[in-house]
């Protein structure tokens, strides 16, 4: 009772909140509807027996993700005046597009067709998929996981290391510029740095200056 | 929908969101019910210590702050894989085979040794120092 009703509040606050990202008039507050969807999400998940998922879903994406997407947004010098000139200028354009769009899914949809053997499946679940859900005495999610992520599934494995590392070194490509003139510490320099390096004993003679 | 023993287990947090909620609502809503509220062009306009205010807050950051954001990103990543593997790979109550628990534990240490590339490379072209 308790879960059902549960999954109707994550559902119907998920189905909201991705509807008040686009409709929100404040770009910050559609991130922050945006943190809620992924929660919502998360929260679908624990109800589908996919715990680790969520909380990977709530690490991620609600702690990295999403913090990225307030700092992109607070970053941007958005102008609200600006950006609603040219509101009827654009919007034959904005139209005709959306028609198009409209005109394209219902081709698709028109066309759409059940293969033969879809409602046999429905009907009988792989087994597999049902026992990882039913058992309880099973591994758990996090174990079912890890025993087939590193040895079956070695190649996607590796390969997500690999787009990692494209992803770390394009981030730094595209972003990082080494600026010219600016001042910076060098610990090792200061710590290195000698006695007779630092001051000159000079013996003056009286009635002399120092040249 | 999965069983209700592993549901029951996860009831606490579901109870913990209904108090965050009830406690989020309520400051909400008990200020507009009590505090008082005499807005005055002068009272709610921002203001900036001693001077009128320069700008918005919404201005260009250096992009640097994103640089961290996006490497933490890829690291948080990292960690999502490893968290699967640290539990799985010698608990004896999977009973796994040794074969198993080597070739995983080998497969992660490439997998770092990815990783350890990209963390030369951005140590080296120093992104992480502070400008």
């Amino acid at each position: 009772m308790i879960a059902a009703a549960a999954f109707w509040i994550f559902a119907v606050l998920a189905v909201f909140s991705g509807f008040m990202v686009i409709a929100a008039k404040n770009p910050v507050h559609s991130v922050l509807f945006l943190i809620s969807a992924f929660i919502s999400a998360a929260g679908l998940f624990v109800l589908m027996g996919a715990e680790y998922l969520a909380m990977v879903l709530v690490v991620v994406y609600v702690g990295a993700v999403a913090v990225l997407f307030l700092f992109v947004v607070m970053m941007l010098d958005v102008d609200f005046v600006e950006m609603k000139q040219g509101f009827l200028q654009y919007m034959p354009y904005g139209l005709m597009i959306a028609g198009l769009i409209v005109v394209e899914l219902m081709m698709v949809v028109g066309v759409w067709a059940f293969p033969a053997d879809a409602e046999l499946a429905r009907a009988h679940p792989s087994p597999t998929a049902a026992q990882t859900v039913a058992d309880p005495n099973g591994p758990t999610n996090i174990e079912a996981l890890g025993l087939i992520l590193y040895t079956d599934y070695v190649h996607y494995f590796q390969i997500a290391g690999m787009v990692l590392l494209v992803a770390m070194i394009g981030a730094i490509i595209l972003t990082f510029r080494t600026r010219e003139g600016i001042k910076k510490q060098d610990a090792a320099k200061q710590i290195g740095r000698k006695r007779e390096e630092g001051y000159e004993l000079v013996d003056i003679k009286p009635g002399q200056g120092l040249s | 929908m999965a069983t209700a023993d592993f549901l029951l287990d996860w009831l606490p947090i579901l109870v913990f969101f209904g108090i965050a909620l009830a406690l989020a609502l309520g400051f909400l809503i008990a200020p507009a019910l009590i505090a008082p509220n005499e807005p005055d062009p002068e009272k709610v306009s921002t203001y900036e210590c001693g001077f009128n205010a320069f700008d918005d807050a919404r201005m260009k950051f250096d992009v640097q702050f994103y640089i961290v954001a996006i490497l933490f990103i890829i690291v948080d990543l990292d960690v999502a894989f490893l968290f699967p593997w640290a539990v799985t790979l010698f608990n004896p109550e999977l009973g796994a085979d040794r074969g198993f628990q080597i070739f995983a534990f080998w497969s992660m240490f490439v997998f770092i040794a990815v990783f350890a590339v990209g963390f030369l490379y951005e140590w080296k072209k120093g992104a992480l120092e502070w400008r």
